[in-house]
């Protein structure tokens, strides 16, 4: 029964919550800065795309070099826009995020080959680590893991000290709260904001990177289904802190993981059911928290 | 590239078929939701959540249509239209309540909400509104009572853009010449100044609005199930909420504009169908001028901000 049902819905939940926590620790960061970054979709689409297309050119490392970039191109027309031209946050990120869409698609057909439809891109398959790898049951779930999910186990306490004891992080939540306040303390708010958003869009790029080079193995359109507006829930479910959305990663990443555990056992719920389930447990979060003062206060603006 | 332009121009506007069974007809739901967002943001509530609202639309006139089949056809039409409108408005509701009551933003409970609807329609064409042999994810056909009137004989046109047409100059003169109107112009334009002034309950008219916006959406649709598809699919949307966006603000959320411009974007959608089918350029290409679009409206906008302050200093 555990090794059957439980050990591969675990793994299943950490390989759909890898993805989902890259855009969410972005997201998060740009968020404390308040900038809600709802172009985080179109990163994520040019990161795979980037990530295909450069992985054909130079191999796998190559491949999350250029989805990054990808990612992190995107995210400064959004900055430009957001911070220099002081354009309407929800309106700049709706217009990127169809952007990346139209030019990854339009990419797609007009040069399958660049972006390596038909060719064997080269992947990161699991890496099973020396000695934790065999620990019982934890082993195989966290440790045996493509390369990318290494990288946030190291990335979140580094993101969580960083905001929390450093006086960079410190200017990044000032700037979240009251970029007027934060400016008269000598913090350069513009350029933090700008500073934030691009670390979101590189990010964005490695969701965007994991999917093609980790997971799916090759570029589709659309194929980033849209994880950058989920990224936007799990931060809210997170409580805006760096542990809290990781972890709230797991439960989106536990919640897609469990339809295919429903399907496995013959249950009779439909698995719309554990769709809707992560938002609407956002949603009920969010109204519960009522009153505390839990969000960015400049955030959206 | 001469011949992907004149594919594209063939397919929008070439011919009688193309205006009166493309273009029209695409513009139709996008009328609806363009009006949807203008209203809300019109208000300052920043509702993101049209797509789920226009999903929750067609199904509340899907499960009206198919529940009273052998009914007369206008008491089919209004029922599903009232049905589309209330549907859309309940979901709109839940963003207004949360808003309100619990100061949850309503750029994240709509966007929410928009996947919830998802998994809603997706439950609903495999489970209570599917087709009797069980196989397809959509609904049984409407019966003919439920299939709006064509326009023009031989045409895709129908009801729905007429009704699109008339609710537009509707939301003009109401916003531009009535109290209610008034109130949601002064609480958009700063809610702060509009409550210090008194006469105006911010948080009510907002919520209204909000609502109304939640009906717009959902009318969009009841006018998809019944002017086009005639049976409900999960699918029954390639985003038409999100493009609303781009359709109010270029509009400059004036429900007059609003008509030009959905049929504008309602163009370039059948445009860049007739440049895939002929050219072979890939209609998702669209969405780049989609893009193109909005992020010139906001460099503009903001140039003619800065002259003005400019002008003023």
């Amino acid at each position: 029964m555990l090794e059957l049902l439980l050990i591969p819905f675990l793994e299943a939940t950490i390989r759909t919550a890898t993805p989902l926590a890259f855009a969410a620790l972005g997201e998060l960061v740009s968020e404390r800065a308040g900038v809600i970054n709802l172009g985080m979709e179109g990163s994520i689409i040019a990161g795979c795309l980037g990530g295909a297309a450069a992985a054909v050119l130079g191999g796998s490392a190559v491949g999350y070099l250029g989805a990054a970039l990808a990612g992190l191109l995107l995210a400064s027309l959004f900055a430009l826009f957001v911070v220099r031209l002081g354009s309407d946050q929800i309106i700049t990120g709706t217009a990127i995020t169809v952007l990346g869409l139209g030019l990854t698609g339009t990419l797609f057909h007009l040069a399958p080959t660049m972006v390596g439809v038909g060719a064997t891109l080269p992947t990161t398959g699991p890496v099973p680590l020396p000695l934790l790898s065999s620990i019982p049951l934890f082993g195989r779930v966290l440790f045996t893991q493509p390369l990318p999910t290494y990288v946030l186990y190291v990335l979140v306490p580094i993101v969580a000290w960083w905001m929390r004891g450093t006086h960079a992080g410190l200017a990044l939540r000032a700037v979240g709260e009251s970029p007027v306040a934060a400016a008269a303390a000598g913090v350069p708010a513009a350029r933090v904001r700008a500073l934030a958003i691009g670390f979101s869009g590189i990010m964005g790029g490695l969701c965007g990177g994991t999917l093609v080079l980790a997971q799916v193995g090759s570029f589709n359109e659309n194929m980033s289904a849209g994880r950058g507006f989920i990224a936007i829930a799990i931060v809210v479910l997170g409580r805006w802190t760096p542990y809290g959305t990781a972890g709230a990663a797991l439960v989106f990443g536990g919640a897609f993981a469990l339809q295919y555990l429903v399907q496995t056992l013959g249950l009779a719920l439909p698995y719309q059911l554990f769709l809707a389930m992560p938002y609407v447990l956002t949603l009920v979060l969010l109204a519960t928290l009522h009153g505390r003062a839990i969000a960015p206060a400049h955030l959206g603006r | 590239m001469t011949e992907v332009l004149l594919a594209f121009w063939d397919g929008a506007f070439g011919s009688v078929y193309a205006v009166l069974s493309a273009t029209l007809v695409r513009a139709t739901p996008l009328l609806f939701v363009g009006l949807a967002v203008a209203l809300a943001f019109r208000a300052g509530v920043l509702n993101i959540g049209a797509e789920g609202q226009l999903i929750v639309g067609a199904i509340g006139a899907s499960a009206v249509a198919l529940a009273i089949p052998a009914w007369p056809r206008p008491v089919v039409i209004v029922l599903m239209l009232v049905a589309g409108a209330v549907a859309g408005g309940l979901w709109a509701g839940i963003a207004a309540v949360l808003r309100r009551r619990f100061h949850v933003l309503e750029v994240i409970s709509t966007l929410m909400l928009n996947f919830v609807a998802a998994a809603l329609i997706g439950w609903v064409v495999r489970g209570p509104l599917q087709e009797p042999t069980r196989v397809y994810p959509m609904s049984e056909s409407f019966s003919a009572a439920a299939r709006w009137p064509f326009l023009v004989p031989g045409q895709r046109l129908h009801l729905g853009f007429v009704l699109g047409l008339v609710t537009a100059a509707v939301l003009w003169y109401v916003l531009q010449h009535t109290a209610a109107g008034f109130r949601v112009r002064a609480v958009g334009a700063g809610a702060r100044a509009a409550a210090s002034a008194g006469a105006v309950p911010v948080a009510r008219v907002a919520s209204r609005a909000f609502l109304a916006s939640g009906m717009l959406a959902g009318l969009a649709g009841a006018s998809e199930v019944g002017g086009v598809t005639w049976a409900l699919y999960e699918g029954i949307s390639p985003g038409y909420g999100y493009t609303a966006i781009a359709v109010a603000l270029l509009a400059r959320l004036d429900p007059r504009w609003v008509i030009v411009t959905a049929i504008g974007f309602g163009a370039l959608e059948a445009g860049g169908a007739a440049m895939q089918r002929s050219a072979g350029v890939p209609a998702v290409a669209v969405q780049i001028v989609t893009a193109a679009v909005l992020l010139s409206v906001l460099a503009l906008s903001r140039w003619r901000a800065r002259d003005r302050d400019e002008a003023s200093a």
